[in-house]
C-alpha cells in the first residue's frame, strides 16, 4: 500500500516543505539531512537512517531529522515506528501540518479513514492553505463516502475498498497546487528547483492556444495533443509525448513506468484532461519549462492541480523530458 | 455551496413546509428529518454531526448511511444526485432508498390538520382502544386512539408493503390486500424466526368480502424487520405490512386481538367531522330500522333491508327469504338488542360499510348471543345488506 503514489506524493511534498526550513541550519546538520534525503530517494534506507541518527544524537528533538526518520520508516514499510515518529512530532510541534498529513497517509493505507480524516483536519487547522492535506482529505472523504454507501447498500467493502483506493491514488500524481508552494517560499536549492508558480488568484480558464506566447505555440500545441491523447485513453499516443530521456518520477525503469501508466489510463471508463493557463519559459533553443493548470476528470476522480514540466525538442518534436512537480 | 447538495436539496426543497415539533424522544425518522433540515439551512457540518449520531444509535439504518455518504462525498466533489454512489451497483437498491427517503420526509412534513378525521372510520365501539389505518401511497401506518368514539391521531409510522403493490387477489401475488381487517393473533418474537423481528400480528385476510370475490392467499401479517435491518424499502414484502422493530413494539402495545381494526387503503381520506357524522347517522338509522323490523316479525319489511345481490352462507336473497319467512312463522315474539357496534367504510368501494356488533336475540322458542358482521351498501339512496354472518 505504501508504495502507491499518493502516500509518496504526500510524503514528498511534506518533505519538501519541511526541508525548506533546513536552509538556515548549521552546515553539517544540513549536509547530513540533505545526504539522508538523497539516500532515501535512491532507496538506500540504511545509509539514510545512519545520517539521520547522527543528527539526532546531538539534537534529539530536531523536527527535520525526526520527520526524515518517519519517512524512512514509512518507505521501509515499518508503519508502526513511522506512526510513532509522526505522532510524537504532532505532539511536540502541533503547528506543523506535514506530520499530520503523513500520519493520515499511513492511516489511510491501513484503511483507518476516520483517523486519517481527523489527522488531515488537524493539518488543515494548523495551515488552512495546506493544499496537499486538502487533496488528501478530499480522497479520504470520498473513501468514507464509499464506505457509507456500501453500508447503505449492504455491499462488502473489503475487496472493493482496496480497489477503489488504488484508483483514487493513482491520479493524484498531479503535483502540488500552487497554494502549497506559495505557503513557504521555496528555496531554490532544495529538492525542487521550481520557481514559485504563477499567482493563485482565480483566473477564468483560457484555452491553451489563446494564452500561448509567440514562439511557444508549438509547445502549447504539443501539450494539448498530450492532454487529448490522455483524454482519448490512447496510451500509445500519450506515451509518445514522453522523450526517450524522460526522467521517470520514481526513478523506475522506463518500461515499468510505461506499464503503470498504461494500466492507469485503461482503468477509468472515461477520462477528460484539460490544460489551461500554460506559461512557457524558454531555457534554451530546444528546451522549455512549462507551468500550467491541469484539470483531470474521470468517472472516479476529479482533480485540478498545477504542473510544471520540462519539454525538449527532439527531431522537431516537443516532448516531455521531466514532470517536476509531483515527483 | 448549495449546488453541492442539489440532490439532497431536491428532496428537501420539494417538501418545504413547517416541521412539526418533535416528541420528547425523537424517532430515528425525526432525526433523519433534522439532518435534511440542516442541509436545507446550508449547514453541512451540522448535518454530518446529526447523521453520525443517528448512525451511532441506529447502525442498521441504511438510509442514514446513504445520506452520510452524500454528505462526505460533497466535501470531495459536487454531488450529481441524491445517493451519489460512484460504484456500479444495482440501481434499484439506490432507488429503494430514495423512495424510502421521500416517504419518510413527506410524512414528516405533511401533517394532517387536527380537525380532519379519516372518512372511513364511522364508528368505534367503546372497547376498541385503537384503529390502524394504512395509507399505501405514503407507505404509512396511522394509529388512531378511540377518544369517546371519535378517532384521534396519536402516531404514524413508515411501513413496507408488498413488492408488487396493492390489492391482493391471489396466493403468492406479493401484494398487500386493500380492505377492512382486524388483528387475529399476537405471535411473540420467540415463536418466530429472526426475519419477522420483534413480533407479528396476523390479520383476517381474506375476509368475507374477499372470499366472496374469489380472493385467496393467506398469512398477511404486521411484523418487524430482521435484526440486521432497521427498515426495508417501501415496496419489498410479500404482502405483509412491515414496521421497524421499535415501531412494531410500540404499535404492538395498542393491539387487541380480535378487536383492533386494520384498515388498508390506497390513501387515507380526510373529512370533516360533520360529513363523517352525516354518513354514520344515516347508516345507523338504517341499522336501527333493520333491528326494529326484525322484532316486528313482518318478513316483508325485514327482507326489504337486504340487497338483491345479498348472499351469505351459500344462500342468495331468495333462499334467505324462504328461510326467514319459515322461521318467523314459528315466532310469537322476538327481541333483538345490538351493542358494541363499529362501522368502517370499505376502501376502494363507494358507500360500502362493514358493521360489526354483538347481537342479543331472544324469542319465544330461541335465544342466542353472537358477534355478527354485515356489509352494508347504498343502492338507489337506500342502505342495503349485502352480506351477513358470524364475526
Amino acid at each position: 500500500m505504501l508504495n502507491s503514489d499518493a502516500p509518496r506524493l504526500g510524503l514528498r511534498l511534506a518533505l519538501f516543505a519541511l526541508l525548506s526550513a533546513a536552509f538556515f541550519a548549521p552546515a553539517s546538520r544540513a549536509d547530513d539531512l540533505q545526504d539522508a534525503t538523497k539516500f532515501l530517494k535512491s532507496g538506500q534506507h540504511q545509509q539514510a537512517m545512519e545520517r539521520v541518527n547522527k543528527v539526532l544524537a546531538s539534537k534529539p528533538r530536531d523536527p527535520q531529522a525526526r520527520f526524515l526518520k518517519g519517512l524512512i520508516y514509512t518507505e521501509q514499510g515499518n508503519t508502526k515506528d513511522a506512526l510513532d515518529v509522526f505522532t510524537k512530532l504532532t505532539q511536540d510541534y502541533p503547528e506543523l501540518p506535514e506530520p499530520y498529513n503523513n500520519l493520515a497517509v499511513i492511516y489511510a493505507s491501513q484503511g483507518q479513514y476516520e483517523k486519517a480524516r481527523t489527522a488531515l483536519e488537524q493539518s488543515i487547522r494548523t495551515h488552512p492553505s495546506y493544499a496537499t492535506a486538502y487533496e488528501n482529505l478530499g480522497d479520504v472523504y470520498a473513501k468514507l463516502a464509499s464506505q457509507a454507501y456500501d453500508k447503505a447498500l449492504q455491499l462488502d467493502s473489503s475487496n472493493a475498498g482496496a480497489q477503489n483506493k488504488l484508483s483514487l491514488v493513482r491520479e493524484l500524481v498531479g503535483g502540488p497546487s500552487q497554494v502549497a508552494i506559495a505557503r513557504e517560499p521555496a528555496k531554490p536549492a532544495v529538492v525542487l528547483a521550481q520557481k514559485p508558480a504563477a499567482p493563485t488568484a482565480p483566473k477564468a480558464p483560457v484555452p491553451a492556444e489563446a494564452s500561448a506566447a509567440d514562439g511557444s505555440a508549438e509547445i502549447v500545441a504539443a501539450l494539448n495533443g498530450w492532454a487529448e491523447a490522455w483524454s482519448k485513453k490512447d496510451a500509445d499516443a500519450y506515451l509518445a509525448y514522453y522523450a526517450r530521456e524522460f526522467k521517470t518520477p520514481g526513478g523506475e525503469s522506463r518500461s515499468d513506468w510505461e506499464k503503470a501508466r498504461r494500466a492507469r489510463i485503461a482503468a477509468p471508463k472515461s477520462i477528460s484532461v484539460s490544460v489551461t493557463t500554460p506559461k512557457v519559459t524558454m531555457t534554451g533553443p530546444n528546451q522549455a519549462n512549462v507551468t500550467f493548470r491541469q484539470a483531470y476528470r474521470s468517472d472516479v476522480l476529479k482533480t485540478s492541480s498545477t504542473k510544471t514540466i520540462i519539454m525538449t525538442k527532439n527531431d522537431g518534436r516537443w516532448q516531455i523530458a521531466q514532470e517536476k512537480s509531483g515527483s | 455551496m448549495k449546488h453541492v447538495f442539489s440532490g439532497l436539496l431536491a428532496i428537501a426543497v420539494a417538501l418545504l413546509a413547517a416541521l412539526p415539533a418533535f416528541p420528547a424522544e425523537p424517532s430515528p425518522e425525526n432525526r433523519l428529518s433534522a439532518v435534511f433540515q440542516a442541509i436545507e439551512a446550508n449547514q453541512p457540518e451540522v448535518a454530518l454531526k446529526r447523521v453520525d449520531a443517528l448512525i451511532r444509535d441506529h447502525p442498521n439504518f441504511r438510509l442514514a448511511h446513504l445520506v452520510r455518504g452524500d454528505l462526505l462525498l460533497a466535501r470531495s466533489r459536487p454531488l450529481q444526485t441524491f445517493g451519489n454512489v460512484a460504484k456500479t451497483v444495482p440501481q434499484e437498491r439506490i432507488a429503494d432508498l430514495r423512495e424510502e427517503a421521500l416517504a419518510r420526509l413527506h410524512a414528516q412534513r405533511e401533517r394532517p390538520s387536527e380537525d380532519r378525521l379519516p372518512r372511513l372510520i364511522l364508528q368505534l365501539h367503546p372497547e376498541q382502544k385503537h384503529v390502524l389505518v394504512v395509507d399505501s401511497r405514503r407507505s404509512r401506518l396511522y394509529v388512531f386512539a378511540n377518544a369517546n368514539g371519535r378517532p384521534r391521531l396519536i402516531a404514524d409510522y413508515y411501513v413496507t408493503l408488498g413488492k408488487n403493490g396493492m390489492e391482493k387477489t391471489r396466493e403468492g401475488d406479493q401484494k398487500t390486500p386493500i380492505g377492512v381487517y382486524h388483528v387475529t393473533a399476537n405471535l411473540p418474537r420467540q415463536k418466530l424466526t429472526d426475519f419477522y423481528g420483534s413480533g407479528a400480528f396476523p390479520i383476517n385476510y381474506p375476509n368475507e368480502w374477499d372470499r366472496r370475490r374469489g380472493r385467496n392467499g393467506h398469512g398477511i401479517w404486521l411484523h418487524g424487520t430482521p435484526s440486521a435491518v432497521y427498515s426495508r424499502p417501501p415496496r419489498a414484502s410479500d404482502g405483509c405490512i412491515v414496521l421497524s422493530n421499535p415501531d412494531l413494539q410500540t404499535v404492538g402495545a395498542y393491539m387487541q386481538v380480535g378487536l383492533t381494526p386494520v384498515i388498508i387503503a390506497d390513501e387515507i381520506e380526510w373529512s370533516d367531522a360533520a360529513a363523517v357524522e352525516a354518513e354514520r347517522s344515516s347508516l345507523a338509522a338504517a341499522f336501527e330500522q333493520w333491528r326494529a323490523d326484525w322484532e316486528s316479525r313482518d318478513a316483508g319489511r325485514y327482507l326489504s333491508h337486504y340487497s338483491g345481490r345479498f348472499s351469505a352462507g351459500g344462500q342468495d336473497l331468495a333462499a334467505w327469504g324462504v328461510h326467514k319467512r319459515a322461521v318467523n312463522a314459528g315466532k310469537n315474539w322476538v327481541k333483538v338488542k345490538l351493542s358494541r357496534v363499529s362501522m368502517f367504510g370499505y376502501p376502494r368501494e363507494r358507500e360500502f360499510v362493514v358493521v360489526t356488533f354483538d347481537q342479543n336475540y331472544r324469542s319465544n322458542n330461541l335465544a342466542n348471543v353472537m358477534r355478527k358482521r354485515q356489509y352494508w351498501v347504498k343502492e338507489a339512496g337506500q342502505w342495503k345488506i349485502l352480506y351477513e354472518g358470524a364475526a
